[in-house]
């Protein structure tokens, strides 16, 4: 085994707690769906379209987002549905652009089908938004080398994974993910850091994630 | 009482730590529950296990109990049930009678926390205390549909707290204060949810001489129209066409509640003869209900409205297919066709419930699926862990706080 790189600076493993915050703002036909999710603050579109990852993660590797999921299950279009379920949410690494290209989506949709404004969900089933708070802490998990950071990896919570990929990246427009940064910034391993912020985490279910990761950065300690 | 470590077994140690962590941040605070009951009610239950627990992760927590007369507590009955959308005359004396027993709480109760966490809408008035410190106010109602009078009146009391939270998304209205989704939670080391042995489950069969024969469908309820349980019969008589099956009814005692008795003789006539159709009216025994939804092989919710239906999310957490109305809580707890069937009918109903008596491998996914959804969502361990971040958003406005 070759011999372990110590980190210049060591990686502190944070964790990302969110709290739900109601808006009291509910759409009941896709054009009032539209018309919020053009106005709603940042925050309101990242917990409809990430919520699922941390709520629902055993589900499936796909991010079924919740604009898609009331477009299909509750109003039936399942075209616009598929359209939305498909967006590559790892394209765009700023909500703003991801907002656009959502709202966009459902804009075209509605010219190309004027009878999908006509539908509305009954009462009881309207998509309400919510925002999420997020709260980052430090936690008591600190990594000085690769070995370290493949124990704690193991360990640590879904939240803290979910914030060093996900919440990093694109919620706070940063080009790459924290473990990707930290391998190639302090430990000076380009080929590994690559490796990591290639795959695209949003079609991994998030245990899923944490295995690969471990196994990639295991592979890397074994040589 | 079970001890935060005692849930590292079930939640992970990652979760407790994160949950010491946030104790930390809100050291040298004192949170002050306040509500109306010690005992009994669902808000003393969520109290009396959340309080002990917040206090051994170092957050200095209080609980003290307004007082009222039998009228005060008629008057906030009636707005429990307005609120709810049943119809109720309310007078103005009613409202009076309020005031009345408020302006002697304000008098009483000393509001020395920093923060003051009020439960539901008997000692809202409170808030006229207000001064230097935080206000929270925790509506557990499912207030969808509210009479508008009683909404109008406890409103001009919510806009002065710093924030209100809500159970489920349809309960949030636009207010001018911040409002959180907080839902509540159950207790994974209670007697209504823990692992039980085989000999327990067989011997409350025994003692309801019910057998192991042929399926069985249970619901867990009180005797309320709004749990629909002769809707439940209905779906169970159709399903019983194709499937052999039985099912059990069963639900707390109805002392207090003329109509209850009602209601079980609704139930009783149109169950007529069945000897597959078991009704159990138990006294408060949360073990006899735990293992009746452990022998079951589907669990039924097929309520017409629901606070949040937290029936639900113990029958998931017992790895238990559920088919439930898509009412209240029930759609935060099942994703219909992931985690259970959620129905709008009874046709809907018998026909989910042949689907997974039908199809026992679709069903365990179902209620594997679910056991996950709740462990991630629905344990009180998320619920400490909210209840720890709606205090710290006290002090923090931003979308995204940074403490360290």
């Amino acid at each position: 085994m070759p011999e372990l790189i110590k980190a210049k600076e060591p990686f502190t493993f944070r964790t990302r707690l969110h709290l739900s915050e109601l808006t009291g703002l509910r759409a009941t036909t896709l054009g009032q769906l539209l018309d919020i999710i053009r106005s709603v603050p940042g925050s309101c579109i990242y917990h409809h379209t990430h919520r699922f990852l941390q709520q629902h993660q055993y589900l499936s590797p796909e991010p079924p987002n919740d604009f898609a999921y009331w477009v299909t299950d509750i109003l039936g279009e399942d075209e616009l549905g598929e359209m939305l379920v498909s967006i590559d949410t790892m394209q765009y690494s700023a909500i703003r652009d991801l907002r656009e290209k959502i709202a966009s989506t459902i804009e075209n949709y509605l010219k190309d089908n004027p009878l999908a404004k006509l539908k509305f969900a009954r009462s009881g089933e309207e998509f309400h938004f919510i925002k999420s708070v997020s709260f980052v802490l430090s936690t008591n998990y600190i990594a000085h080398d690769l070995n370290e950071f493949a124990q704690i990896l193991k360990k640590v919570t879904i939240d803290s994974i979910y914030f060093h990929i996900f919440e990093a990246r694109l919620r706070l427009e940063k080009q790459t993910n924290d473990f990707s940064y930290w391998i190639e910034n302090s430990l000076g391993d380009k080929e590994l850091a690559g490796k990591i912020s290639g795959f695209d985490p949003y079609t991994h279910a998030l245990e899923d994630l944490r295995n690969k990761l471990v196994r990639m950065i295991e592979r890397k300690i074994a040589g | 009482m079970a001890k935060i470590e005692e849930y590292i077994p079930i939640v992970g140690q990652p979760i407790v730590d994160d949950l010491r962590l946030l104790g930390d941040k809100l050291k040298g605070k004192v949170v002050q529950h306040i509500n109306s009951t010690p005992v009994g009610g669902g808000v003393a239950e969520i109290l009396n296990r959340m309080v002990p627990m917040l206090r051994e992760l170092g957050v200095d927590t209080k609980w003290d109990v307004i007082k009222g007369g039998e009228q005060f507590f008629e008057v906030t009955k009636k707005f429990h049930n307005a609120l709810h959308g049943r119809t109720e005359e309310i007078s103005r004396r009613d409202f009076e009678v309020f005031m009345e027993t408020s302006q002697q709480n304000i008098e009483d109760v000393d509001t020395y926390g920093d923060i003051v966490f009020v439960h539901d809408p008997q000692p809202i008035a409170l808030i006229k205390k207000k001064a230097g410190n935080k206000w929270l106010w925790r509506c557990h109602i499912d207030v969808s549909n509210p009479n508008e009078k009683v909404w109008g009146f406890l409103m001009d009391f919510i806009v002065k707290y710093d924030s209100a939270v809500f159970s489920a998304p349809a309960f949030s209205r636009k207010l001018p204060i911040r409002q959180f989704l907080i839902s509540p939670s159950i207790d994974p080391l209670s007697d209504k949810n823990k692992e039980l042995p085989e000999e327990i489950i067989d011997s409350v069969l025994r003692k309801y001489d019910i057998k192991k024969d042929k399926p069985i469908i249970t619901q867990i309820s009180r005797f309320d129209r709004l749990k629909d349980p002769v809707g439940v019969i209905e779906a169970y008589q159709k399903v019983k066409k194709y499937s052999d099956c039985q099912l059990i009814l069963a639900g707390g005692t109805a002392e207090d509640d003329p109509e209850g008795f009602k209601v079980l003789g609704e139930v009783k006539e149109k169950a007529k003869d069945d000897p597959d159709v078991h009704i159990l009216l138990l006294s408060q025994n949360d073990i006899e209900v735990n293992a009746l939804q452990r022998a079951s092989d589907v669990i039924i919710q097929k309520s017409l409205r629901e606070g949040f239906g937290l029936t639900v999310s113990e029958a998931l957490w017992k790895a238990k297919p559920v088919v439930a109305s898509n009412v209240g809580g029930i759609p935060l707890q099942i994703k219909h066709k992931y985690s259970g069937l959620l129905c709008h009918s009874v046709e809907g109903a018998s026909f989910a419930i042949k689907q997974l008596l039908n199809s026992p491998g679709y069903a365990k996914r179902l209620g594997e699926n679910g056991r996950e959804h709740i462990k991630n969502n629905f344990l009180i361990t998320r619920h400490l862990r909210d209840y720890m971040l709606l205090f710290l958003s006290l002090y923090y406005p931003e979308d995204v706080v940074y403490l360290y």
